[in-house]
């Protein structure tokens, strides 16, 4: 029997690509299914997806929760657990538009809930802690339901497809964001389950990945350590725990996060000067486990910006352009010149060095 | 590189490490194979005639051994008393060696030498250490290392 | 009378044979003889227990030795082996030893499992081409770091310490094998920027200079343990128990007690050296912590403590307590590990597989969330880099190595060391034995065994896309089982090949 995603591993190649406004002025997303379009070959048709940030101003306090139920007992489980933990403020059918190619789909729910405050304080924990365990409640213990996007003021739409036909699906031209990120599939098994397309999220945080990770299993059981459960057995989930817990849970940088997860190899460390040395010594002897091993890029989006980080060998193509107050990823130059044909400066970023893009901070 | 009052190089010359010797004696073997015509530790012992004859003798037993050959002395009494000639020092190795052309046998040498380190046979024989060879067969085949081969003076 | 066979019969190719009495002299069982009347090599084969020395050092390899063909009737309940134990117990009345690890044919779980390799989602790095990292710190890690707004370290770094490769050597100690041995392995653990463990039998003056290169054991007898002792030593490492003998302490005969062992162990000449089987000052786990904390005060909290416990049934909750009790680094040693001496029936009867052990103990940490508090090192018959880096894979953070570096120095797994006539000069104290082992040859040995397994470690992890251990640590999905039962694969966590 063919097993699904999370009940194997399954690895994939990929296109990615990202565009963000440092002024956070918003744009709709025709043009980020327009570079995500043109690497048409990276991807095969099972998966594509995209992160959109600054798309529901009107809801901006609220975790906006994008969810996929496979039967309607399941819609009515989901259901009837976000009633006792969250206030619902808005409810509804996701807007869809028919589109050929994008076939078999769930049943798509969109949620706009704050948390129930009586059930937040009987937790003792934080709003973001708490939600996330809601999260990780409603996609380990009912079968069918899937919630695929929960951070505030953002959302990820994502279809077994090609990422084109996915944005077409999703009317992404009808959003305006500030921040994009796209996804195209190259999954090396047919699972055909649309959870398993990507972009992998958690509350705000976004990833789009290219690779294959050889650490895959010791980053999971690390991970797991923490509290988390790695249901889908990918990259993507896995690296975004892995974010979430240096950034949010251990206050770390974003760039000390990075610096962990495609940490300096030993020979680089032992040539810099003391202080740096020891930093990076105990960093990578602490977090020895949370070292991201194999061919990777990956763009991680959140509310103020983004972080593109390749594999510090250097396994997986990236690129990089500015012009004006945008900057551009993705896996192929021709993906960035096709929406921005002149850019200020084009380059492919270093392995190992992550690159942050954050809001200006007068925004 | 050590070198004497004359400012010539010291001649190079095996040294036994008693604490590593292990009274194996396979250093007999392998000079009595090495002095042999057909340089086969079989043939040597079983076959050959006249039978080749080692050079370097163990003394001693497990408890303590060494093994002990020709020194090379600067001035070698077996060379002074050679009623032939056939014992010569070369003037520039400083090895000391018989010549078996000329060799009569009659075994003066053995009397003379202070460390006993000659064989009797047909001719007087003795270490020549293994001259065309990097390291004599000795040193060479020594499983703990317990004889080395180095300039005089360099010995720990 | 004796009632049982030799073991072994001497096969000696007259044809070959010289006669020059190499075997004669290196044969401390004098087994070789040279017969006055013939001339000729005759052997007493009772006294044979097959070192191979003498097969090694014959110039003409004109030696083998076999096994002694001889048969009892046929019994696969009264094995042979079984009938002879009870003929030699009648004879001596006493307790059966043996020497090295356990060699029945129980399951090597190593050898039920397969590694990984990349092919094409993946690439796999090549070791000669890109920088490959085995670098290991050993020791307790902080859960997390936090930094002062200023960039300033707040947590506090316990102490650890590094390792080029995650190999280090096994507790043996000075009187169980030869100076010259120790010293051997040292030599080498310098060379190789590694560990060597003095075991419970103090530190030789002679190995002060390799001291940054030592973990000092702490045993039941507490032999050899003074103040300079716990300050040398880089680890102190604390022997709860040993994998070929769990539940019973050692004991060093008084003929291996000779001067230069008693003033190391701090007893009298002569004396038997007997370990207590339990630490008389730990009976349970609360006195473990004392134990564990008092080294952590005499060594000033500059050091990590480890604890060295058998792999026995219950190994998963006692490591959990260890780690409680403030044990930076456990060592679990498997039911395959070796000894200079121990009862044959806890050698072969007692304790569980190390694959087994470390595979539970590895996850019951997890699940309880406190794996990065401790190091794991695993022990008990680790033979080659592939069970190295299966070790790695399946959760632990670095290896013992003990039989594989004796094997180094020439030992061939009689499994005689008790009788204290070792040939090749390792578990004996006689000099004109320990004589042969030379360690500016031996430390080389040694030390090639060690840069060989580490080149093939990055081998193995290049195959597989990884170039920093790491990222291997824990891998289990790097790993498929052939030849197990759902049981054994769920109790290693991992698939079955082809799943």
């Amino acid at each position: 029997m063919l097993q699904q995603e999370g009940q194997i591993r399954i690895p994939s190649g990929c296109a990615i690509s990202a565009v963000i406004n440092k002024k956070g002025v918003c744009f709709s997303g025709e043009r980020i299914i327009k570079s995500i379009a043109l690497m048409h070959d990276r991807s095969n048709g099972l998966g594509g997806g995209f992160a959109a940030y600054g798309i529901y101003p009107q809801f901006k306090e609220l975790y906006a929760l994008h969810i996929f139920y496979d039967t309607t007992e399941a819609k009515a489980k989901t259901e009837q657990f976000l009633n006792e933990h969250f206030e619902i403020e808005m409810a509804g059918r996701m807007p869809t538009r028919k589109t050929e190619s994008i076939r078999s789909s769930p049943i798509i729910w969109r949620y706009f809930v704050r948390p129930d405050k009586a059930r937040l304080v009987e937790s003792e924990l934080d709003e973001e802690e708490f939600t996330t365990r809601c999260v990780f409640r409603v996609n380990t213990t009912i079968g069918g339901a899937f919630v695929f996007s929960s951070g505030k003021n953002m959302g990820a739409f994502k279809a077994v497809g090609y990422p084109e036909d996915v944005g077409e699906f999703y009317m992404l031209d009808d959003y305006k964001g500030y921040l994009w990120t796209a996804h195209g599939r190259f999954p090396t098994n047919t699972p055909g389950w649309w959870g398993g397309a990507h972009p992998f999220t958690l509350l705000d945080w976004s990833i789009v990945h290219n690779g294959e990770i050889s650490s895959y299993d010791a980053n999971r059981r690390y991970i797991e350590m923490f509290g988390y459960k790695c249901t889908l057995q990918t990259d993507t989930e896995v690296i975004t725990y892995l974010f979430d817990l240096l950034v949010r849970k251990h206050k770390l940088s974003l760039e000390t996060a990075a610096n962990i997860i495609a940490a300096p190899m030993w020979e680089e460390i032992a040539a810099m000067p003391k202080e740096q040395r020891e930093y990076y010594t105990t960093l990578r002897k602490t977090y020895s486990s949370a070292l991201v091993n194999g061919p990777f890029s990956i763009i991680l989006g959140f509310n103020n910006g983004l972080l593109a980080l390749n594999d510090r060998l250097k396994l997986r193509a990236l690129m990089a352009a500015k012009q004006g107050d945008e900057v551009f990823f993705a896996s192929e130059e021709a993906a960035i010149r096709t929406i921005c044909p002149e850019p200020d400066k084009i380059w492919s970023i270093e392995g190992g060095r992550p690159i942050i893009v954050t809001l200006d901070p007068t925004v | 590189m050590i070198r004497n009052r004359k400012g010539e190089q010291n001649m190079k010359k095996v040294y036994a490490i008693e604490k590593l010797c292990l009274n194996c004696r396979l250093c007999e073997v392998y000079c009595k194979t090495a002095h042999s015509k057909s340089k086969d530790v079989v043939k040597a012992y079983k076959f050959e005639q006249p039978a080749p004859v080692a050079r370097i003798f163990v003394e001693g037993d497990n408890r303590r051994s060494f093994a002990l050959q020709c020194r090379h002395c600067a001035k070698p009494k077996c060379v002074e008393a050679c009623i032939t000639g056939a014992m010569q020092k070369d003037p520039v190795t400083g090895v000391v060696s018989n010549d078996p052309e000329r060799c009569v046998g009659c075994m003066t040498c053995l009397a003379v030498c202070p460390f006993g380190v000659l064989r009797e046979g047909a001719i007087a024989y003795k270490c020549d250490l293994c001259q065309g060879e990097e390291e004599p067969a000795c040193v060479k085949n020594c499983p703990n290392h317990a004889l080395i081969y180095v300039e005089e003076g360099t010995q720990k | 009378m004796r009632y049982y066979s030799s073991d072994y019969i001497v096969l000696r190719n007259e044809e070959r044979c010289i006669a020059c009495g190499v075997c004669e002299r290196q044969c401390a069982n004098g087994v070789h003889r040279k017969d006055p009347d013939t001339g000729k090599m005759t052997a007493d084969e009772s006294k044979c227990v097959d070192c191979q020395r003498c097969v090694c050092m014959c110039p003409t390899r004109a030696l083998a030795i076999r096994k002694n063909p001889n048969e009892f009737r046929d019994n696969a309940n009264w094995s042979m082996q079984a009938i002879e134990e009870v003929e030699k117990q009648a004879e001596s009345g006493g307790v059966l030893l043996s020497s090295m690890g356990n060699p029945q044919p129980y399951p090597i779980y190593w050898d039920h499992i397969l590694l990984n390799a990349s092919q094409v989602t993946n690439p796999s790095i090549d070791p000669l081409r890109e920088p490959m990292e085995t670098k290991t710190f050993l020791g307790s890690k902080p859960d997390r770091l936090e930094y002062s707004k200023t960039g300033k370290l707040l947590t506090n770094i316990p102490p650890t310490v590094e390792l080029n490769s995650p190999i280090m050597f096994s507790a043996m100690s000075f009187g169980s094998i030869s100076l010259n041995a120790q010293k051997s392995i040292a030599m080498a653990a310098k060379e190789c920027n590694t560990f060597f463990n003095t075991g419970e039998g103090g530190l030789h003056k002679e190995l002060e200079p390799y001291a940054d290169h030592c973990i000092v054991q702490v045993a039941s007898g507490r032999f050899g343990v003074h103040k300079g002792y716990l300050d040398r030593g880089k680890i102190v490492e604390i022997k709860i128990g040993q994998g070929a003998k769990p539940g019973i302490g050692g004991h060093l005969p008084g003929e291996k007690v000779n001067y230069e062992v008693s003033q190391t162990r701090m007893i009298p000449e002569g004396t038997d050296a007997i370990s207590p089987a339990p630490h008389h000052d730990i009976y349970s786990i609360e006195d473990l912590r004392q134990l564990i904390y008092s080294l952590k005060e005499a060594t000033h909290y500059r050091k990590p403590i480890s604890v060295k416990i058998a792999a026995v049934h219950n190994i998963a909750a006692i490591a959990s307590g260890a780690v409680r009790a403030g044990a930076d680094i456990i060592a679990i040693d498997g039911f395959r590990g070796g000894t200079g001496s121990t009862p044959t029936r806890f050698r072969d009867t007692v304790g569980i597989p190390v694959e087994l052990a470390l595979a539970s103990v590895d996850q019951r940490l997890r699940d309880e969330g406190i794996r990065q508090q401790v190091s794991l090192v695993v022990a008990g018959s680790v033979r080659n880099s592939a069970d190295v880096v299966k070790a790695i894979a399946l959760g632990a953070d670095a290896v013992y190595i003990a039989s594989a570096a004796l094997i180094a120095m020439g030992c061939h797994m009689c499994r005689t060391c008790y009788t204290g006539n070792c040939n090749w000069g390792i578990a004996t104290q006689k000099e004109e034995l320990t004589r042969r082992l030379n360690p500016e040859i031996m430390s080389e040995r040694v030390a090639n065994v060690f840069r060989a397994w580490d080149h093939e470690i990055k081998e193995l992890m290049g195959g597989m896309g990884i170039n920093a251990i790491d990222s291997l640590r824990g891998n289990r999905l790097m790993l498929r089982g052939i030849g197990l039962t759902q049981k054994e694969l769920d109790i290693l966590g991992i698939r079955y090949a082809g799943e």
